[in-house]
């Protein structure tokens, strides 16, 4: 059977990816899509240890980041969209107006 | 009989009694208000009802005195209380002040009456008729003064009213502020008022001297309560009553006109003519006589005061006299005549007849009222004539009758001439037959004052003469000679004021004043001529009336001989002064006074300028005060306060103990300090702000770091 | 011996989904990345016990979310972007580093604390399926389930409001242009 510490490691790796792919890449769209990877992983991290003590409550927790991720990645397509408007760019390193 | 029946079924009005102050206090209220909006009738409505209430109020207050004389206290309100002193508003009601308040009323509301006539014109010719309400306000307002001062059961209560009529002189003489007498623009009129201010401050300097010596010694300043404690305090301090009363007697000299501060009350002549009569003839300035009266108490215990008071009454009444003889402006005889004549009640009640004074002071009250308002009646029937306005029908047929005439002669005026005095005596002359009520009623009052008999100056003034004879020959013998001058000056008033032929076109078309003038005049003659019957010889009802509020004094009985000489002295003088300006009957132009002949020229002036009294005053006080000022303002304050002590000792000190402190220690020190702090953070803010960069993923990278290196920490602690 | 085989295969795949997102030219093919490493999280859901998750995951993740991303990338035409250089080409190298250095912090720790003991049996019948999800969510996790949808509520409304200000705001100034 598969331990509980190889689910988790797999989630640290996507964890990993994630996050190196927001440091990595300039396209906005694609740093979001690499936010949702990374909720991937600590969700992938939830239902493991909820499987581990065989608790709900691990899953519903997920449930509920689905939700909120719905919700971010509403509003933030939405940021992106209005951005694009004004500099007709989703290049991230092209809004750093705010800066000492 | 009517009092008896009142004094049976024992009704009494006291309770009343302060509605006499708060009535014409709301009067003025009124047409300080609402005056603008209520017409002149209206003013004049409200204005005379309050008086009359005031009038009707005071009535009732007699008849509840009939029967029973003794003293009634009607309390108001409490006012102070410090302590074990108290005071408090209440109302004294006895015959003295009940005397008082009838006088004021009656005689008040007959001058206000008078007034809504006069002032109609008044306001016209100085071209303000909205000025109308606010006269009648302060008439109002003096009259609820003059209530609380003699109706006031302490001497703080009297103090009140005192200097609030004080007041209301003031602004009354100040009425027209922004003019003088002719009625050019002029700060004139306001300098009488503030002269007569600051004069009568000098007087009420005195009183409040008294005022504080009563509470330091008597230890209340209540009537009731001072009087019982004479014998007291006269005993431990003698010195004590002689200071009270000589203060009092510095308090009646500013606000009686009594030498030395009299110098105000010609002066007050400034404002409109109903003014003088009601409160520089008839009322207040009686609030001297009114307060040794009520004094009196403390005067009998104090022999030396008395006399002082008597001669100083005497004095003035004869140096008043002799300034009054050598005046031309109408209103200032009788100004002078008024100090003469309140010299004459202060030496009464001075030396003690209270009855003789107090009576003098009510018959007083009646011809010299008449004579100033029959004055304004003059000036009034002149300045119509001259000047007609625009809405004066009468005055206007007047103009039209002599029209040319007139129009050359005004133009010759204002050409060459200073503008028409309609005051100046030598304007006038011919007077009786343009205005025969007027000049009537005026010689009416005139020959009260001169003492004939049996008009009611005569009784009063014997009465005085009497007394002062048995009480005090000196002050007899002045005020015989002041009597003399009298008589004097009024035959050549009126000589020159309605005898002769006219000496201007203003005097030839005089018009005779509307019926609202004309009736006040008749009535105060009918009340001059009979109002000595009140304490005729056999009569003396006016002093059984007065003896319930006054010590126990003995009456003398009528002396012929008195009587016989002030007449023939009355006679004597009159035949002189017509001997003299009998000429004045056929004369053309004004060349010289015949009396100036008769003095020389040097005299006449000195009498004229009322003895250069007030030169004199202006010399030692105005000026001496001015020099000292100045030495205070430019030596003492300008060079050394300031110049030297301020700008050399501590500002100077100062200057260079803060070039030390700006210098080396500011700026070397605390300036440095915070400079080189701004400096280092201002560096470490250059490289810091290079983190800022603006780059969202180097925030993140920055966050990953933190994240790692925290990892990297807790293994290595682990490991440990 | 199964799981485990599955496990590795279905890893692999996500791992391999994930890099592909970090290293795609087009952002298009990102997007189809994501989706290929949900589809292999739904599997590793189903192999722990929640088939309702795994549903959800499919149908809302890979499914309507990711259809709104493809939506926006093409609406914005935006799957080409030069990614290399700029400003800040030098966190590149920082990142892959760092990113090494958290690997091996995290799988240190992981296989500290949990080692390999706890081996993972079939879930007990009924465990996770949506009846048992159902009576959690709305016994126990009501008054939550109700702010979340206050919340979607919100989102809406914002990026509605986000979106047509934007439009007005772009109007009003080509407007100004125009005068």
């Amino acid at each position: 059977m598969v331990p509980t510490s190889f689910y988790i490691f797999l989630a640290a790796l996507l964890f990993t990816i994630g996050a190196v792919a927001v440091l990595f890449r300039r396209n906005t769209l694609v740093i979001y899509m690499a936010v949702e990877l990374m909720l991937n992983a600590a969700n992938l991290a939830f239902v493991a240890f909820a499987r581990q003590f065989e608790a709900l409550d691990g899953q519903l927790f997920v449930f509920f980041v689905m939700t909120v991720a719905a919700a971010e990645v509403a509003v933030g397509l939405a940021l992106i969209v209005t951005i694009f408007r004004t500099k007709h760019s989703v290049d991230i390193d092209a809004m750093h107006e705010l800066k000492g | 009989m009517l009092f008896d029946a009142v004094h049976n079924a024992g009704p009494t009005f006291f309770h009343l009694a302060p509605l006499a102050v708060f009535i014409p206090l709301l009067g003025a209220t009124i047409n300080f208000l609402f005056g603008r909006r209520l017409g002149e009738r209206g003013v004049a409505s409200v204005a005379v009802g309050a008086a009359a209430v005031a009038f009707v109020v005071s009535v009732l207050q007699w008849l509840s005195l009939q029967g029973h004389h003794e003293a009634v206290t009607v309390p108001i309100v409490e006012w102070l209380t410090i302590g074990d002193f108290q005071v408090a508003w209440a109302q004294r009601i006895d015959t003295l002040s009940v005397t008082m308040m009838l006088v004021v009323t009656g005689v008040g509301t007959l001058i206000h009456i008078y007034a809504t006539a006069y002032m109609h014109y008044d306001v016209r010719y100085k071209n303000d008729p909205r000025r109308y309400a606010r006269f009648f306000g302060f008439f109002n307002l003096f009259i609820a003064m003059m209530m609380i001062l003699v109706t006031g059961d302490s001497y703080l209560t009297l103090f009140v009213g005192w200097e609030g009529v004080g007041l209301c002189s003031f602004l009354l003489i100040g009425f027209w502020y922004e003019y003088d007498i002719l009625g050019n623009p002029s700060t004139a009129n306001a300098r009488a008022a503030k002269k007569a201010f600051v004069v009568n401050r000098v007087g009420d300097f005195g009183f409040l001297l008294a005022i504080f010596t009563l509470f330091w010694y008597f230890g209340t300043v209540e009537f009731e309560g001072v009087f019982a404690k004479v014998h007291e305090v006269a005993a431990q301090h003698p010195n004590v009553l002689l200071a009270v009363t000589l203060f009092l007697l510095l308090g009646v000299t500013g606000k009686s006109a009594q030498i030395p501060l009299f110098v105000w009350l010609p002066d007050a002549m400034a404002g409109p003519t109903p003014v003088s009569a009601l409160i520089h003839a008839a009322t207040m300035v009686t609030a001297g006589v009114y307060l040794i009266t009520r004094s009196a108490e403390l005067y009998l215990a104090v022999p030396q005061a008395q006399a002082a008071v008597a001669l100083v009454g005497g004095l003035t009444a004869l140096v008043a006299a002799t300034m009054a003889v050598a005046q031309y402006d109408i209103k200032k005889v009788l100004a002078y005549s008024t100090i003469s004549q309140l010299g004459f009640m202060v030496a009464a009640v001075g030396m003690g007849a209270f009855v003789a004074g107090m009576f003098h002071l009510v018959t007083h009250a009646f011809f010299k009222a008449l004579l100033f308002l029959g004055s304004g009646s003059v000036i009034i029937a002149l300045e119509r004539a001259h000047h007609p306005l625009p809405d004066d029908p009468e005055a206007q047929a007047v103009a039209g009758h002599h029209g040319h005439d007139h129009a050359a002669h005004h133009g010759e005026h204002d050409a060459h001439h200073a503008p028409f005095d309609p005051q100046d005596m030598r304007n006038m002359g011919g007077l009786l037959r343009r205005i025969p009520v007027t000049s009537w009623t005026y010689i009416v009052g005139a020959l009260a004052l001169a003492g004939l008999p049996p008009l009611a100056g005569f009784w009063s003034k014997d009465e005085i003469l009497l007394e002062a004879k048995h009480l005090q020959p000196v002050v007899y013998g002045l005020l015989t000679a002041a009597a003399f001058l009298t008589a004097f000056y009024v035959t050549r008033q009126l000589v020159m004021v309605f005898l002769g032929k006219p000496r201007t076109e203003a005097a030839a078309h005089a018009i005779e004043s509307p019926r609202a003038m004309t009736g006040v005049l008749v009535t105060l003659a009918v009340l001059s001529a009979l109002g000595g019957f009140l304490n005729a010889p056999g009569v003396h009802a006016f002093g059984h009336w007065l003896e319930a509020s006054l010590p126990e004094i003995e009456t003398l009985p009528f002396n012929l001989t008195v009587a016989g000489i002030s007449t023939a002295v009355a006679l004597f003088s009159m035949a002189l002064a017509w001997s003299l300006y009998r000429r004045v009957r056929a004369w053309e132009a004004w060349q010289h006074d015949p009396l100036e002949k008769v003095l020389g020229p040097g005299l006449f002036d000195f009498l004229r300028q009322a003895w250069h009294w007030d030169d004199f005053y202006r010399a030692v006080f105005v000026q001496g005060y001015d020099a000292l000022a100045a030495f205070l303002a430019h030596t003492v304050d300008w060079r050394f306060w300031h110049d030297w002590f301020h700008d050399t000792i501590v500002a100077g000190t100062y200057r260079r103990l803060s070039r030390f402190l700006a210098r080396p220690v500011d700026l070397g020190i605390i300036d440095r300090i915070a400079n080189e702090l701004a400096g280092s953070v201002q560096g470490l803010a250059l490289v810091l702000r290079g983190l800022q960069s603006g780059f969202v993923r180097t925030y993140a990278l920055s966050v990953f770091v933190g994240v790692v290196l925290m990892l990297g920490y807790l293994w290595w602690v682990i490991v440990r | 011996m199964a799981f485990m085989t599955l496990f590795i295969i279905t890893g692999a795949v996500a791992v391999a989904a994930a890099l592909g997102l970090l290293f795609a030219r087009n952002a298009v093919y990102a997007a189809l990345f994501l989706v290929l490493n949900m589809f292999a999280l739904a599997v590793l859901y189903l192999m722990l016990g929640a088939p309702f998750i795994a549903m959800v995951q499919i149908t809302v993740y890979a499914g309507a979310i990711m259809v709104l991303f493809l939506f926006v990338i093409m609406l914005l035409g935006a799957e080409q972007l030069k990614e290399d250089g700029g400003p800040i080409a030098w966190q590149r190298p920082l990142a892959l580093v760092l990113g090494v250095a958290l690997l091996l912090e995290v799988t240190y720790f992981v296989f500290a604390a949990l080692g390999t003991g706890v081996r993972l049996l079939p879930p007990p019948e009924g465990f996770g399926d949506p009846h048992a999800v159902g009576l959690t969510l709305f016994q126990q996790y009501l008054l939550p389930f109700e702010v979340t949808s206050v919340l979607l509520l919100v989102a809406m409304v914002g990026a509605i409001v986000l979106v047509k200000n934007g439009r007005a705001r772009a109007a009003s100034s080509s407007e100004a242009g125009e005068q």
